[in-house]
């Protein structure tokens, strides 16, 4: 079977004054039609580059390798150059919704207009259409006054609605795929809940393929059906969420769920992760972890090891050093 | 002595708000006849949403926002300080007693100035230190209680992560050894492996140098692990106050179960559904008459008869308070 999305031995670098930086490598990921995949790791991890990758969002220093491949809908949009190629995925095959509202909207262009715009660009329809459509839309996503609200500017609105507006707007050419960077990291507790709930009721109903990206555990709880584990730019444990979350085997992945404070049970002590997350340029040779891996061994064998993800269960994927360290 | 190290009575805080010069000047209450008493040693907790007033409550209580009503005490171990009537000289002395932890201090201090410097610049401004060694002596001092690598005192703040900025900030904080901390979502910028370091810091540093916080923090989870004591604002009202266990085990408020209830569950089972709240927050510049939450309220009556309540905390178990409102509706 054909997947929708298919991410093969990805690698990024980026040139800067400072050096070649490794942001990813060798990610493998797939996701299929109406899953939501979770992708969980901290600053710097990798998640954000990950999802530019996909919609080719990298700036000019960004280096790519020869036999990555990042399949949607059967073409490598690696290998896509020309305006109309990149115009099939950027707001056509593929949308993008952001942390911040305001990066998807033009300050000084008004909702509506912008939505119009973008639909007009992706299919054949006249204005007015256009402009049912993105209403219609404003008012899926629980806007109310959509008609006004499509005449108004996003600084009017308020962060909640902003993000609502957004998600329309991502929605209304109606993608295949949905790259979501931290949609709700921004809100409040309560907004957070109501864009939650309706981007889960979203998915269902248009049936698509989301990548979710947060540093919230609990929300890649509440909303993915899998997830990806990533450390400097290392998917390091991969699977169905219930299990990642419920039997974590990578070290790194315990390390992220013993340092978070769980309202349920307060006794548990908040454990970091020792060390600090060493600079993308000094990147661990061998296992990207064991600088702060409590398991890591003293004379230094992860310096030489390979990483890679191997299936230890059905459909749970861990880095093989994982496995190894498994058995301390 | 008063085992409280602060009282706040009855308080109030307005700002004036002009849109543009023409329209009408408008009074916002940010924070809304505040009573609280923080009992020495205690981490006591304020949560809420964006706009609820605890940034302002906590600048109210640092001297730093001007009191429109009611008073704060300061109960120090020989006298008070009555910060509504605070002359500038005693504010000299009240700010080595009671300090604020910036979110950033990279964001807050010039870039030019070495780690030294910054931790120092409060002995120097309050002129708490007489010699350059002895400054020197203090900011090691400090340094080394937050963990700080001491080779690292004479190096720049942007070569630093998130958390080492965090506890640069902490030992400037806490140089001039004051008694009262405000920290105002010191943790929310942080990765969770980090927060749960600099958690563990503050609590360590409580114990080491008798501190009490005041801890101000949007995260619900992290109030719940930190906090002995714990408050709720919305809108510029405290709504339930409560020990932390008593609170988060069972909480009276509709606003603060629907705010528990908020919080996504790392349980991928537990998809219980949070109690969803209608709306948006109302502006503070406008807010609604009556209980502040009947806009949003899952239990607000049909015939509006909230629109005329008076806000006010009621005990209704031992150290555990609700707004009367909430009381009615059960
Ligand atoms: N244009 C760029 N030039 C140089 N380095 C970059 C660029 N974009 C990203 N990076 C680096 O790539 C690495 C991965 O960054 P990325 O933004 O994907 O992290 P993230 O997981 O999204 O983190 P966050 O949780 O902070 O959003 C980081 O080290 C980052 O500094
Ligand atoms: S290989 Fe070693 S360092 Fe890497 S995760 Fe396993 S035990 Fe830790
Ligand atoms: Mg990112």
């Amino acid at each position: 079977m054909s997947h929708l999305l298919e991410i093969n031995n990805l690698d990024v670098k980026f040139d800067t004054d400072e050096g070649r930086i490794t942001a990813i490598d060798n990610v493998s990921l797939t996701l299929d039609q109406g899953r939501v995949l979770g992708i969980v790791g901290e600053s710097g991890s990798g998640k954000s580059v990950t999802a530019k990758s996909i919609m080719q969002l990298n700036p000019g220093n960004t280096i790519y390798n020869d036999n990555a491949e990042i399949i949607i809908d059967g073409e490598n949009v690696l290998k896509f150059t020309s305006k109309n190629d990149l115009k099939k995925i950027r707001g056509g095959k593929v949308s993008m919704i952001f942390q911040e509202p305001m990066a998807s909207f033009a300050p000084a262009i008004k909702i509506g207009s912008q939505m119009v715009e973008q639909l007009m660009l992706h299919k054949p329809l006249d204005k007015k259409e256009a402009k049912n459509i993105s209403i219609d839309m404003l008012n899926r996503v629980g806007i109310a006054d959509a008609e006004k609200r499509f005449n108004q500017y996003a600084f009017e609105l308020s962060g909640g609605m902003r993000q609502r507006a957004m998600i329309a707007m991502a929605l209304s050419t109606m993608p295949k795929l949905l790259l979501a960077d931290e949609p709700t990291t921004a809100l409040d507790v309560t907004i957070q809940a109501q864009v939650i709930n309706l981007m889960k009721d979203i998915i269902k109903e248009f049936n698509m393929g989301v990548i979710f990206i947060t540093h919230d555990l609990g929300v890649i709880a509440q909303v993915a059906d899998d997830v990806a584990v990533m450390y400097l730019g290392s998917v390091v444990e991969q699977g169905p969420v219930n299990e990642i979350l419920k039997n974590p085997m990578h070290p790194y992945t315990k390390g992220l769920i013993n340092a978070l404070p769980d309202i349920n049970n307060l006794d548990a002590p908040l454990t970091p992760i020792p060390g600090n997350i060493p600079s993308p340029l000094d990147r661990p040779t061998g296992c990207v972890f064991r600088t702060r891996c409590p398991h890591a061994s003293q004379e230094g064998k992860e310096e030489n090891i390979k990483m890679g993800l191997v299936e230890v269960k059905p459909g749970h994927w861990l880095d093989k050093c994982g496995v190894d360290c498994g058995k301390i | 002595m008063s085992e409280n190290i602060v009282s706040v009575n009855n308080l109030s805080v307005s700002f004036d708000y002009q849109e543009n010069f023409l329209s009408k000047k408008q009074k916002i209450k940010a924070v809304n006849n505040i009573n609280i008493k923080i009992k020495k040693g205690s981490f006591f907790g304020l949560v809420g949403e964006s706009g609820s007033g605890k940034t302002t409550l906590g600048r109210a209580i640092l001297g730093a926002n001007k009191i429109s009503q009611g008073n704060v005490i300061f109960h120090d171990d020989e006298r008070d300080y009555d910060l509504t009537t605070i002359t500038s000289r005693e504010m000299k002395d009240y700010r080595k007693k009671a300090q604020l932890i910036f979110q950033d201090p990279y964001a807050a201090l010039s870039p030019r100035m070495t780690v030294r410097d910054i931790i120092a610049e409060p002995l120097e401004v309050m002129k708490i230190t007489n010699s350059r060694q002895e400054t020197d002596e203090k900011v090691r001092e400090i340094a080394s209680k937050c963990r700080l690598n001491l080779e690292h005192l004479r190096r720049y703040p942007h070569a630093f992560s998130g958390g080492q900025r965090q506890r640069i900030s902490i030992a400037r904080a806490l140089v001039s050894n004051p008694k009262f901390i405000v920290a105002d979502e010191s943790v929310a910028a942080l990765d969770v492996s980090i927060q749960a370091d600099i958690l563990n810091l503050l609590k360590q540093l409580q114990n080491e140098l008798n501190l009490t916080y005041l801890f101000i923090s949007h995260d619900l989870s992290v109030v719940a692990h930190v906090c002995d004591i714990v408050a709720v604002m919305y809108l510029g009202h405290i709504v339930e106050m409560a020990p932390s266990r008593k609170l988060f085990s069972n909480p009276k408020h509709p606003y603060t179960k629907a705010l528990l209830s908020s919080i996504p569950s790392i349980d991928p089972e537990n998809k219980s559904k949070a109690i969803e709240l209608e709306g948006e927050i109302p502006s503070a510049m406008n807010p609604p008459s009556g209980c502040v939450f009947r806009t949003r309220c899952p239990h607000a009556s049909a015939d509006g008869k909230e629109v005329n309540v008076e806000m006010g905390l009621v005990e209704v178990e031992p150290d555990h308070l609700v707004d009367r409102c909430g009381v009615n509706c059960g």
